[in-house]
């Protein structure tokens, strides 16, 4: 009778055989290999998530449009627009490691809840595998954390909380957009030349993330300078009337009024800040002066002359001179008869990034196109160089200082370009903003 | 002190608001018994029909400039108002009084909407549950809202006051007190004397003639009054266009406080469903009282010093009113004894 005897470099040899063997069907099949809505036939498919009811819908539209154009230039259709000019080459024009662009669009009305289930649909049923787009930091917010727990990639359209890409940033998660922070940093040097450093400041300021983010920002900042802030006074989203906020900062004492709004309200606080005698009031001596820190071009319209002279920030205005914004401005402007805004920009920009990134990756796998975008360093998309920093995916570029303008010569002249600030002004540690990346989820 | 005045003046203006969108709902509920959830929409039609006619006043004469190109290549357009171009300074003067000029355009348009709504959608369920009457009245809502975004836009349109009433008045100094203390934005001032005179317009209306009496007579007591001949189903159907004309007229004045969109009807109608409670259901005067009551209670709520007390007090007072109300006078302010308290 033979004895059976077993080594311990014998038992470690067979449990590892053994390990490998049972494992090697779930490593072939799964998360290694596959990766959420991989595409198999000839086309990709992006989904864009905008707001096409509600209170944005306006803008969402326009993301929309700058969307299309893109597509079309990805897939080698149209004049090519800011292709010609972005720095890298990869795309040529052939769609996206040689699939042709297709997209399905979502409606998030400006809720999370509902852009949830947008994007949802458009990632089970679809088969989008990135999601792009949006009006709001609620919603992007909202959206990103969706993707990173599906495992596809989210562009993100216009939000500029400082949380997108700090406390709640997420590693499938970019923004091409600029955030609170650097406004901030952009506008307060412009603010110093124009207004002085002995300036009491009173702020309203939208009752939501965004909201709160662009008052600390700009107190910061202007405290810093050497002014006062006198009160900060929260109003309810979609006030409608401001007026019994605004009365009280008449006989305040203050002489700045630092309107923290954005969309609808923005235009409502602006006019009736206005019709309040507010722009044209002598406070300590001083010409009262109104600070509205994120201007929309496409929004300020609605507020008409009430702008003229107001200043604030903006990512992108069509009248850069840049051959990218020439290229996008002439490209847009061909196809729909106007200039682009600002969230059309943005969203352009963000289509060709990741369509470049997953042609540069050979993939559309999110980690490998994450890994493509991290530290990519870019020029030619109307900002100057930019960078995707690796640590908050978050875009760092030349922020723009506008101003309302005293003689537009259409209805889209509304904002002059006042200061380019360069990049180097408003970049900041990553670890200001705090959250954490976490790692790429590919799903499937 | 100012800032009280300053307060009270604000909350009698947007209170001017409140109480004539109420006044409207109460006038139909009392003579038709309609929840009518539209009756936001008729003020936000009110606002379109200002710019409407504004677009109208405004309809350009379009030359192109071939010397000039825009960013994207195609000539430059110069845009001249053909009101201008054949009217010279008198055009432009239509232009600037476009609001004004509005109201008279608006009561005839808003008069045939609301006989519209009345004879097409709104007669078919007078007698089925006020649950019926709220979801179709809010669907009707919506859709003039779409019909309305999918013309003008989802973004606010600017409506400038005329520039006479553009400047402010120094209010502190017309009641004796120190000057520059109360300034207060003229057109406001004019609105609220505009819904006085609205106010006491449908009150005449109603107590001095006999179109009127029949109809408060039908108020009252309905079957009485049909069978003493008289076809009350027609006069409430004007009375239905009335109260449209009182929302529309209301929103024609408000587009230079308030930029108008396609929504923002919705912003006014919860807050006129609560003054409407507040001032108890079917209550003419209730309504009115009521609505410059919360316009001013709401002012003086959102000042630093209350909300320092009690945070987020502005958001939430006209609620928390209409709560206190409905437990200790479930009839309301002026409401009649009965109703509401069943």
């Amino acid at each position: 009778m033979s004895k059976f005897t077993i080594s311990r470099r014998g038992l470690l040899k067979s449990t590892a055989i053994a390990g490998v063997g049972i494992a090697a069907p779930t490593i072939l099949t799964s998360r290694a290999w596959g990766y959420t809505n991989e595409p198999t036939g000839g086309t990709v498919t992006f989904g864009f998530n905008v707001p096409q009811t509600g209170a944005y819908a306006d803008e969402g539209a326009d993301e929309l449009r700058a969307y299309q154009l893109a597509v079309e230039h990805i897939n080698g259709e149209g004049d090519g627009g800011m292709l010609n000019t972005f720095s890298s080459k990869a795309l040529r024009g052939n769609g996206v490691n040689g699939k042709k662009v297709v997209f399905v669009t979502g409606d998030t009305q400006t809720k999370s809840d509902a852009a949830r289930a947008s994007a949802k649909r458009m990632i089970e049923k679809d088969g989008a595998v990135m999601i792009t787009g949006g009006s709001s930091s609620g919603v992007a917010i909202a959206v990103q954390g969706l993707c990173q727990d599906a495992g596809v990639i989210f562009m993100a359209g216009l939000t500029h909380s400082n949380d997108t890409t700090g406390k709640d940033k997420r590693a499938n998660g970019f923004r091409h957009f600029f955030n609170t922070e650097m406004s901030g940093a952009a506008l307060g040097p412009v603010l110093e030349k124009e207004f002085g450093k002995d300036r009491v400041a009173y702020h309203l300021t939208a009752d939501y993330t965004w909201g709160w983010s662009q008052e600390g920002s700009i107190k910061k900042y202007s405290e810093d300078l050497g002014w006062q802030t006198q009160a900060a006074v929260r109003t309810p989203l979609g006030a409608g009337d401001f007026s019994q906020y605004i009365t009280p900062v008449l006989n305040s004492g203050a002489d700045v009024l630092v309107l923290n709004h954005y969309g609808r309200d923005m235009v409502n606080s602006l006019t009736q800040a206005v019709q309040f005698g507010l722009r044209d009031k002598v406070v300590n001596g001083k010409d009262f002066a109104i600070v509205v820190p994120l201007y929309s071009r496409l929004m300020a319209q609605g507020a008409g002359e009430n702008v003229k002279g107001i200043y604030g920030s903006t990512n992108w205005h069509w009248s850069l001179q840049d051959e990218g914004s020439k290229a996008f401005v002439s490209s847009f402007g061909k196809k729909y008869g106007f200039p682009p805004s600002q969230a059309a920009h943005t969203t352009y920009c963000q289509a060709l990034l990741y369509a470049d990134a997953a042609q540069r990756a050979g993939t559309f796998r999110p980690s490998g196109v994450g890994a493509a975008m991290e530290g990519f360093k870019f020029d030619g998309l109307g900002n100057g160089p930019t960078e995707y920093r690796a640590e908050d995916h978050q875009c760092f570029k030349d922020v723009l200082v506008v101003k309302g303008k005293e003689n537009p010569t259409s209805k889209f002249d509304v904002l002059e370009v006042v200061e380019i600030t360069p990049r180097a002004q408003v970049e900041y540690p990553a670890s200001l903003l705090g959250g954490e990346l976490g790692p790429y989820n590919d799903g499937a | 002190m100012d800032d009280i005045l300053l307060q009270i003046l604000n909350g009698l203006d947007k209170g001017g608001a409140y109480a004539l969108i109420a006044l409207g709902l109460t006038i139909i509920f009392g003579t038709l018994g309609v929840v009518n959830f539209a009756h936001g929409a008729l003020f936000m039609l009110g606002a379109f029909c200002a710019v409407a006619v504004k677009s109208l006043l405004g309809f350009e004469k379009v030359a192109l400039d071939p010397t000039k190109l825009t960013a994207w290549g195609t000539p430059v357009e110069i845009r001249t108002p053909y009101i201008e171009a054949w009217f010279g300074d008198f055009g432009a003067q239509m232009l600037n009084f476009s609001v004004p000029i509005s109201i008279i355009i608006a009561i005839p348009v808003m008069l045939l909407i609301g006989i519209i709504m009345e004879r097409g959608l709104i007669r078919h369920f007078y007698k089925r549950p006020h649950a019926d009457q709220i979801l179709v009245t809010f669907g009707l809502a919506i859709v003039l809202q779409e019909i309305v975004k999918s013309q003008f836009g989802a973004n606010p349109i600017p409506q400038p006051a005329p520039e006479i009433a553009k400047g402010m008045v120094d209010f502190g100094a017309m009641i004796g007190l120190q000057a520059g203390g109360v300034v207060y934005p003229a057109w406001r001032l004019i609105y609220f004397l505009f819904s006085l005179f609205v106010i006491a317009a449908v009150f005449s209306f109603l107590q001095f003639t006999t179109f009127g009496m029949v109809v408060r007579a039908g108020m009252a007591d309905r079957e009485t009054v049909g069978l003493l001949g008289i076809d009350i189903d027609r006069r409430f159907t004007i009375v239905f266009g009335i109260a449209a004309v009182v929302a529309g007229l209301a929103g024609v004045m408000y587009t230079p406080i308030l930029s108008p969109d396609y929504n923002m009807g919705m912003d006014f109608l919860v807050l006129s469903f609560v003054v409407v409670v507040v001032g108890g259901m079917g209550s003419l005067p209730g309504a009115v009282v009521a609505g410059f009551l919360l316009g001013i209670v709401q002012s003086f709520a959102s000042m630093n010093e209350v909300k320092s007390i009690i945070p987020g007090i502005d958001q939430i007072i006209i609620y928390l009113i209409a709560v206190v109300v409905l437990l200790v006078r479930p009839r309301g302010l002026m409401g009649r004894k009965g109703v509401m308290e069943q």
